[in-house]
């Protein structure tokens, strides 16, 4: 405890040392001798590397000259900082190689798989015909000028549209129920929700194809389809949009409650409302979770080769089926179609992605500029409602003689 | 506060900021109120529906493996306990069994794991730890992505790209390798030369590289998570005590997120052992159990089913939603202990508010 008051401070500064002024300490992490040691060591390993394959051993092959320059190259890093740090920091700088390059591994793997698509698909891509005709007419030997992908686009629009709209509303509410109502049977529904998201897709095509197929007995339609890729969706939907409301910040909830609103006032006007970007992010990956699965698809949509708008009769095709059938015909036609289906495919993910994270992204209860300024104007109405209210009442007042108590500012 | 928030928390420790009791006269102890809420009939109302909406998922989850099981009992009850011990798929005609496929299900996913494991926890250590700031959302946003890429782009990629160029490595492999008996390949020699190829293709390996891929980013960002919520106190006072950032790591971290990385690792394999299209493009099935995980040849479970449900008779789709079945209760098993050890870990006790 220190006194406050009149009292002399008693804190004494030491008089600062003399000579030259400090100078600020440089915090970066990058120093010169670590970035020479990594060139070194890169070129050092190149280099081995290099002699060996062309030179020396019987070695060939990119890929494995790559691997032989890595692992060299992590060998001869550590003996290079080994020379002046101690143990622990060439620990470090290893596992901090190693560390970038997993990373770096992964991240060229999905940038190489999603152009290896394009480049494949490219050949069929420039066809205008590609979008606008089906493969009625197109046999395998056909040329790339005919034929085209426009039925199974329509049909993977229709199933997971109607996939969608059975499983948005159904797991919006599971994921309400699981985070408001408490109790046995809601942890219940919780961990079966958890063990179910990572039911095999191919599981829910074959229940469905068991109940609306078989005993149904009219063969494959869209319906069938869309209600095997609800089956997988829903869990997922579920669990992505409970994980947002649980991120609801509870101080919000709570001034709802203690104004006097019920529960189903409070999820509707504030839970929901604040998690609104979070539970569209949630229902936009799981749209497209449902458009890349093929298994379900597989078991009970059908194959046809022509545009099928009629989700209740006959097979409807779908993109990733036609991609996973096209690729096994002999044909460069075919496989040039089916990486074609694919990338289509993968556009429409990437454009729902890029839409997710345009309306998610923010946390709950953080506000685009847009809304900023509309909850600003709203609010700004608010308050000029209570000033008409306060002078019709003090207007009320006067004709009445009345005062009211002064209330303390 | 009607929710059931009091079941998920410590009860918070409560420090008295009056003075001490003596100061006071001695009062009763006050009995603990009881609070109850009156819902209204809007809330009822609500709660009716949300709880329908609830059981509703929950029937159909349920309906769908009693009814695997209930559709596989023909042919479980005829096979009888041969059903796990015969290596042959022939329901029509003869013995029957899942023992083959349930090896190569398995052996596929192990090799996935395997794989996908290091590069998934390497990704999750840079992301969270040496990415530079500004870059760590785009990251989180290209692991969410590889999430979203559909099976069959990277089920073309494998196939079509993937499965002859490993060639070599999987005869590289068994050339040095070949000893161990997983990485034998039967009738190819050491020195051997020819078209050799077609001893390669088709292999469990390749099928799990490929299925790997689809794994990295659901152990990610399972453990990227995790590794993000190390409590910023521990880690500084690791810097403070003259850690280097592995030691940081090492001493913090990792012991932080140990329990999501085996969770996050388990719900991979629930993922691998489930996948279907990438595996049925890459393998060619064969019913005999195939250990040696290069060699050409290998069966999965789902494989299995997407191949033979069209010309099935009745009781060779009994057979396959048998087969279903099997894979049902394996990856409800895996998924169950990841759930379990994810929630026991201490980074699932965050706070909420």
């Amino acid at each position: 405890m220190t006194t406050v008051g009149n009292a002399v401070p008693s804190t004494t500064v030491p008089p600062r040392p003399g000579g030259r002024p400090q100078q600020p300490r440089r915090l970066s992490a990058v120093r010169t001798p670590d970035v020479l040691a990594l060139l070194g060591a890169l070129a050092a390993a190149a280099c081995t590397t290099g002699l060996l394959w062309t030179q020396i051993a019987p070695f060939s092959g990119f890929v494995g000259y790559v691997v032989a320059t890595w692992c060299l190259f992590v060998l001869i890093y550590a003996v290079l900082v080994s020379f002046d740090q101690d143990r622990p920091t060439v620990r470090d700088r290893v596992v901090s190689v190693v560390v970038h390059s997993l990373g770096a591994l992964v991240l060229l793997a999905l940038v190489y798989v999603i152009i290896y698509t394009f480049f494949r698909g490219y050949t069929a891509l420039i066809h205008l015909n590609f979008y606008t005709q089906d493969l009625a007419s197109a046999g395998s030997l056909a040329p790339l000028t005919q034929g085209g992908v426009i039925h199974a686009v329509a049909g993977t629009l229709i199933e997971v549209g109607l996939a969608m709209g059975i499983a948005v509303p159904l797991g919006l509410l599971t994921a309400v129920y699981m985070h408001e109502v408490p109790g046995t049977l809601s942890r219940l529904v919780r961990t079966v929700v958890d063990a179910m998201t990572a039911l095999p897709d191919v599981l829910a095509g074959l229940f469905v194809y068991a109940t609306l197929i078989l005993w149904l007995r009219r063969g494959f339609f869209g319906f069938a389809a869309a209600s095997a890729l609800a089956v997988t969706v829903v869990p997922i939907v579920a669990r992505a949009a409970y994980v947002v409301l649980r991120l609801t910040p509870g101080g919000l909830t709570e001034a709802s409650y203690a104004l006097g609103s019920g529960q189903w006032r409070t999820v509707w006007h504030v839970t929901l409302p604040t998690a609104r970007s979070g539970l569209a992010t949630a229902v936009i990956l799981g749209a497209a979770r449902a458009i890349g699965e093929t298994a379900p698809v597989l078991l009970t949509a059908g194959v046809n080769t022509h545009v099928n708008l009629n989700p209740l009769s006959g097979p409807m095709m779908s993109l990733p089926l036609l991609a996973f059938l096209l690729v096994s015909f002999p044909e460069p036609a075919e496989i040039a179609r089916g990486f074609g289906a694919a990338c289509v495919l993968l556009v429409l993910v990437l454009l729902l992605f890029a839409i997710a994270r345009a309306v998610g992204g923010r946390g709950p209860g953080q506000l685009s500029p847009g809304q900023q300024r509309r909850r600003a104007l709203a609010s700004r109405r608010d308050l000029a409602r209570y000033q008409r209210v306060d002078a019709m009442r003090a207007a009320e007042a006067a004709e009445y003689e009345y005062e009211f108590p002064e209330e303390e500012a | 506060m009607v929710g059931d928030e009091s079941e998920q928390h410590e009860p918070i420790p409560f420090f008295s900021t009056q003075p001490p009791q003596n100061q006071h006269e001695a009062q009763p102890p006050q009995a603990p109120q009881k609070l109850t809420s009156k819902l209204s009939a809007s809330d009822y109302l609500f709660r009716a529906i949300a709880r329908s909406g609830g059981l509703l998922v929950l029937v159909l989850m349920v309906a769908v493996g009693s009814f695997l099981a209930f559709r596989g009992a023909q042919a479980l009850h005829k096979a009888g306990f041969s059903f796990l011990t015969t290596q042959d798929w022939n329901p029509d005609g003869g013995g029957f069994g899942i023992l083959a496929v349930l090896v190569g299900t398995v052996l596929i996913a192990l090799v996935a794991i395997v794989v996908a494991v290091p590069l998934a926890l390497g990704t999750a250590l840079y992301i969270s730890e040496y990415a530079p700031r500004r870059f760590q959302r785009l990251l989180i946003s290209m692991v969410d992505l590889m999430a979203a890429v559909p099976s069959v782009v990277f089920g073309l990629w494998g196939f079509i790209f993937l499965e002859w160029r490993m060639t070599s490595l999987a005869r590289w492999i068994n050339d040095w390798f070949g000893w161990i008996p997983i990485f034998k390949v039967n009738g190819v020699g050491r020195n051997q030369t020819g078209p050799l190829a077609t001893f390669y293709t088709s292999s469990s390996f390749i099928a799990g590289v490929v299925v790997a891929l689809m794994v990295v980013p659901i152990t990610c960002s399972i453990t990227r998570e995790a590794f993000s919520q190390a409590p910023s106190g521990e880690r500084e006072g690791a810097y403070a005590l003259g850690a280097t950032r592995w030691g940081m790591i090492s001493a913090v971290v990792l012991p932080f997120a140990k329990g999501a990385m085996i969770g996050g690792t388990m719900l991979g394999l629930g993922r691998a052992l489930g996948e279907t299209i990438a595996v049925s493009l890459i393998i060619s099935p064969v019913f005999a159990i195939q250990p040696h995980i290069l060699q050409n040849g290998t069966s999965s479970i789902s494989s299995l089913i997407a191949l033979h449900y069209a010309e099935a008779t009745p009781f060779g789709l009994s057979a396959l939603f048998a087969a279903g079945l099997a894979l049902f209760a394996l990856t409800l098993l895996v998924n169950f202990v990841a759930a379990v050890i994810v929630s026991r870990s201490r980074s699932g006790a965050v706070s909420e508010a």
